[in-house]
């Protein structure tokens, strides 16, 4: 029987007891990867070695200095610098890359006394919401081998899911951490922005990517992002605002809690399983003392292209250091600059995040940068300015994470109205800048459903109370799939 | 037809910060290739900019000395271009809120006063450095990549080759009295282009214009200058068209020459980089900057002529660098005559400079010690011949010029007595000389002095040489 | 709705250094037609009097003091690197 289905108090215990020495809780989440990853394709590189030597003298450590995650393994999104160990970004581009330097994050989990044992599958450059524009493998929701995890960070989301760690990080530029921690019934939080560095992750869109925990238990979340958020010199979009202890805010009780339900949230494109466990969850939440009503969020329609037009445009700027010079892909037989720069970005790109950068550096071209990038930025105010209204009357805002439950992979293109109705749910919170986390709330046909609690700005401690006390009032978070450890 | 000439300048201006002004990474001049760099200078995936306070600082300084509105608000932008001098492909910069606006300085050409406006100062970061080979491949070197700069842009006001090298000259002074630049020319710590067009006299409309760029000093500014006007003006007579195209100067042959032409195909694609916040400046902020700004070139010439006397060309020389006026604004604060300091600067000084390819700095010259020897001068205690032994020593090893005076046993001889006696011996061996004087030949004195001079060391005082040599002689 | 050509694929590719085949021109110009209706939709948004929304929280001044530190090791760095000669980074000339 695996640890790693275990939450972080429970194996403080196994480890202040010495039941269990951080080794053996490395090698055991090493052992479950080496038996779930060949059917999950979690994981893109797996760093057995580091584990271990970190682990042993990790366990030389008195017990009065170890915190509550220490010991513990994480798998780590492989758009996250990792001093010495590959970083992808699941693209050609990068695909031989080791980096001289670690991530603010990176550091921060080992200065938790984390155990990183590998880097995490995602799509090529976060692009994605199904993992399967990884340039290097199709990553399976444990759930459902057959389904894709979603994405782009659907790596940590799988991971997790299928017990390999107990901890991930993922990204989220418009739902990247949310909608995966959906589709693979797990807790995924995207924190305000700002909340946590992003120095040392490789940036898609700057004013929107945030890093967000990924794991099994709300208070496991809580502790994570405890770990990694703070203000960061490297990084200048950082907050300076003190960072409460998350965990602290658990206590189970939300009397008097006002819920706001964006009708947009519940409407056209949204399937009916994903609708029913939804209202159900809110019944739970009333339950407990909340009370809820129907509200709008008037720009939420313009959210999608808003969120493309800035976020290619940033993209187009972000990913021109690509150049097959410096590091990355370096074209063969090159014979004069032009021919390096053109086919280091045409064979080490793929197709997807090539699209994106057209797209991208047309919305910032001369004729159409007023009317399509600055445009989408002054809607984006607009849409900001939507939240902002709804929480001077609400405390949090509440809908489903993801349109629908896990796709099948290499199934036809969603249509047009469920992946609308994707982009309404997740990237107007990027756009906003504000919290989200994803909980389960229900399970349909074999797949888990999500529930988004959204926050206001820094208001972290409000959505993990709501979210606590929705998981101790249900059994979803107990639930795990069988589909990742089944024909064993 | 005659064409009025119309330039503009853009001049960059590195900052002497000790840190690059996006990273921390050290950026002086002149380190071994790629040793001055920090990860995000590589643009190396993941990393973020950083800014630097003092980099703002220089830069609101320099504005504020040129006379420009510093902003409120100001934010940095991404002007975004391939090159493989420029790693993230794209260029930090301020395109719409720059750091100062609407500024001007004042130029003299021809002892005619003329107001230069300066459209906008604002700052960027500096690109890392190409060496071409000829083997088809190129190097590069990041160590500049990063080094804050002021792109100073002015309105095309600038009407001759002349005015443009005023403008210079005196945009030069005033960057280095703030002390945010050294701006040295042959290190690349100050580098012009010029845009230049011509228009019949009269007509309102500016001409196509062109890019003359590698203007790497303030000669080559101004015949490149000259030698475009000429281009252009053979080009517009002959009833051809401006190309509105980017040219080099060419030092060895004097012309321009074509570097390429303006397309469409620039199209920089600012955005306004999400990675750096908003940069708020408050009154406070402002005060404090303008109260570090030490008194300008043209309030200092301004100062030498109506308080001390000095001709405005002594002035304007002595203002040119802030070292010169500093050492000599402390020279007569020693208490040395002001003109006699001024002659020494510009003269001798100045002139050791040149040959040894020296600063004021690099020389142990003190002001104590300039005044002391001016001080000798002036109460007649050490002849000008004399005073040249001892600045000598005093450029080449310190100390106060009365010391060496003593040491050397340089005093001037003015006692009647001694040089009387002196005379006498000189006058009793040249007889022949005496009769040649009296034959009408005045040369025969200056021989008679220079003979007095040789038997004293040059430590006579030459008037009362003559003085005593005349009366002596005509006692024969 | 405007339509995104081969044209205009090449057009931006040139800018963005993407090397695109007649065929890949064709395939993009299909993806990219999906997205540039969006400045049709934006457009019927009133965003008179609107700031546009740089930064997602309001930041100012976050400065760094001015002294060195964090040099990146020359070795290490030109590890990446696929070229490289005296230190310095090799790059063919431009044609």
């Amino acid at each position: 029987m695996t640890l790693m289905k275990k939450s972080a108090a429970e194996l403080q215990q196994l480890l202040h007891n010495r039941e269990v020495s951080v080794k053996e809780l490395t090698e055991d989440s090493l052992q479950q990867i080496a038996k779930l990853d060949g059917k999950v394709q979690a994981f893109l590189a797996v760093t057995e070695k580091e584990a271990l030597s970190q682990a042993e003298s990790l366990d030389n450590e008195p017990m009065e200095n170890r915190g509550p995650l220490f010991g513990l393994p994480i798998g780590i999104k492989d758009n996250i610098i990792t001093k010495g160990i590959t970083t992808t970004c699941a693209s050609k581009m990068l695909e031989n890359f080791v980096p001289v330097y670690d991530a603010t994050v990176t550091n921060k989990v080992k200065q938790a006394g984390m155990v990183s044992v590998g880097k995490l599958n995602m799509d090529e450059f976060a692009m994605g919401s199904t993992t399967e524009r990884s340039a290097f493998k199709t990553t399976h929701n444990p759930w459902n081998l057959d389904r894709v995890p979603g994405g782009s960070s659907g790596g940590s989301a799988a991971a997790v899911a299928a017990g390999e760690v107990p901890f991930a990080l993922g990204t989220d530029t418009g739902g990247s951490v949310r909608q995966p921690a959906a589709f693979c019934g797990v807790v995924g939080m995207k924190p305000t922005y700002g909340r946590v560095s992003r120095y040392g992750l490789v940036a898609f869109a700057s004013s929107l990517d945030q890093i967000g925990p990924i794991t099994r238990t709300v208070e496991d979340n809580a502790l994570l992002l405890n770990a990694i958020a703070g203000v960061d010199q490297w990084d200048s979009s950082s907050s300076p605002k003190q960072v409460p202890d998350f965990r602290a805010a658990l206590t189970g009780d939300i009397k008097g809690l006002r819920i706001a339900v964006p009708k947009e949230y519940l409407g056209e494109g949204i399937a009916d399983d994903v609708k029913e466990s939804v209202l159900e969850a809110l019944k739970v939440l009333e339950s407990l003392g909340a009370t809820w009503e129907e509200v709008t969020l008037p720009h939420s329609k313009y959210a999608s292209p808003v969120y493309y037009t800035i976020a290619t445009s940033e993209a187009s700027s972000n990913l021109a250091r690509f150049d097959g010079i410096r590091y990355g892909y370096h074209p063969e037989g090159a014979k004069n600059l032009e021919e390096i720069y053109l086919r280091s970005r045409s064979e080490g790109f793929g197709t997807e995040v090539k699209k994106r950068i057209l797209y991208g550096t047309y919305a910032l071209s001369a004729d159409h940068h007023e009317d399509l990038y600055v445009k989408a930025m002054k809607v984006r105010t607009l849409i900001a300015q939507d939240f902002a209204n709804l929480f001077e009357k609400y405390d949090v805002v509440i809908g489903p994470t993801s349109a629908t439950t896990a796709y099948e992979i290499g199934g036809v293109a969603q249509n047009q109205l469920t992946l609308y109705a994707n982009d309404v749910l997740t990237v107007s919170v990027n756009l906003a800048g504000v919290p989200a986390i994803s909980v389960p709330c229900g399970i349909s046909n074999g797949l888990p459903v999500g529930l988004q609690i959204i926050g206001n700005h820094f208001d972290e401690p409000l959505v993990y109370k709501v979210a606590h006390a929705y998981e101790q009032a249900t059994d979803f978070h107990k639930q795990s799939p069988s589909q990742g450890e089944g024909n064993e | 037809m005659n064409f009025e000439t119309i330039v503009g300048l853009e001049v960059h201006v590195e900052l002497k910060t000790d840190t690059k002004i996006f990273s921390p990474a050290p950026s002086h001049y002149g380190a071994e290739p790629n040793m001055n760099i920090h990860v995000t200078d590589l643009a190396y995936p993941g990393t973020l900019p950083t800014l630097n306070k003092r980099a703002v600082d220089f830069g609101m300084k320099a504005s504020f000395a040129l006379n420009c509105e510093v902003a409120d608000v100001m934010n940095f932008d991404r002007k975004h271009y391939f090159y493989p001098d420029n790693p993230a492909a794209y260029q930090i910069s301020q395109d719409k809120r720059p750091v100062g606006q609407n500024g001007w300085i004042e130029i003299e050409v021809d002892g005619k006063k003329k107001k230069i406006r300066i459209e906008r100062v604002h700052l960027e970061e500096d690109a890392g450095k190409l060496t071409h080979s000829d083997n088809g491949y190129s190097l590069v070197d990041l160590n500049r990549q990063g080094t804050p700069l002021i792109e100073i842009v002015t309105e095309a006001d600038i009407r001759t080759p002349d005015e443009a090298y005023a403008f210079l000259e005196k945009l030069k002074a005033i960057i280095q009295y703030t002390g945010v630049s050294d701006v040295r020319m042959e290190e690349g710590s100050l580098r012009c282009d010029a845009n230049i067009s011509l228009r019949p006299f009269g007509q309102k409309e500016f001409g196509t214009k062109t890019e003359l760029k590698n203007l790497n000093s303030f000669n080559f500014v101004r015949r490149g200058i000259a030698n475009e006007v000429e281009r252009q003006e053979k080009i517009l007579l002959s009833g051809g068209e401006i190309v509105q195209e980017t040219r080099r100067y060419d030092e060895a042959t004097g012309q321009t020459v074509l570097m390429r032409v303006k397309g469409s195909a620039n199209d920089y694609r600012f955005i306004n980089d999400p990675d750096l916040p908003e940069i708020h400046i408050d009154k406070e902020w402002k005060d404090r900057v303008r109260a570090e700004i030490p008194e300008l070139p043209d309030a200092r010439k301004t100062r030498y002529v109506s308080e001390l006397d000095l001709p405005e060309y002594d002035a304007h020389v002595l203002t040119l660098t802030k070292e010169m006026s500093d050492f000599f604004d402390a020279t007569v604060a020693a208490g040395a005559d002001a003109k006699l300091a001024s002659n020494w600067l510009m003269g001798e000084v100045s002139a050791y400079l040149n040959a040894e390819q020296k600063e004021l700095h690099d020389t142990a010259l003190t002001p104590e010690g300039l005044s002391s020897m001016v001080k000798l001068i002036a109460d007649g205690t050490i002849s000008s011949k004399i005073a040249k032994k001892v600045f000598k020593e005093l450029i080449e090893n310190g100390g106060n010029a009365a010391d060496i005076v003593k040491e050397k046993g340089l005093v001037q001889i003015s006692d009647e007595g001694t040089l009387r006696k002196i005379v006498t011996e000189i006058l009793d061996a040249n007889e022949q000389s005496i009769e040649d004087f009296k034959n009408g030949k005045d040369r025969a004195v200056g021989f008679l002095v220079g003979q007095v001079m040789k038997a004293t060391k040059g430590q006579a005082n030459p008037p009362l040489v003559n003085k005593i040599l005349l009366e002596e002689i005509n006692k024969r | 709705m405007t339509k995104f050509t081969q044209d205009d694929v090449k057009y931006f590719a040139n800018f963005a250094r993407i090397g695109v085949s007649d065929d890949e021109a064709e395939v993009f110009a299909e993806l990219i037609s999906e997205l540039v209706g969006f400045g049709d939709v934006l457009k019927e948004v009133d965003t008179d009097h609107v700031e546009p929304m740089t930064h997602p929280l309001q930041l100012f001044n976050v400065l760094r003091e001015d002294v060195p530190q964090d040099i990146l090791d020359r070795e290490e760095m030109l590890k990446s690197v696929e070229e490289h000669e005296a230190g310095m980074i090799k790059v063919p000339n431009i044609l």
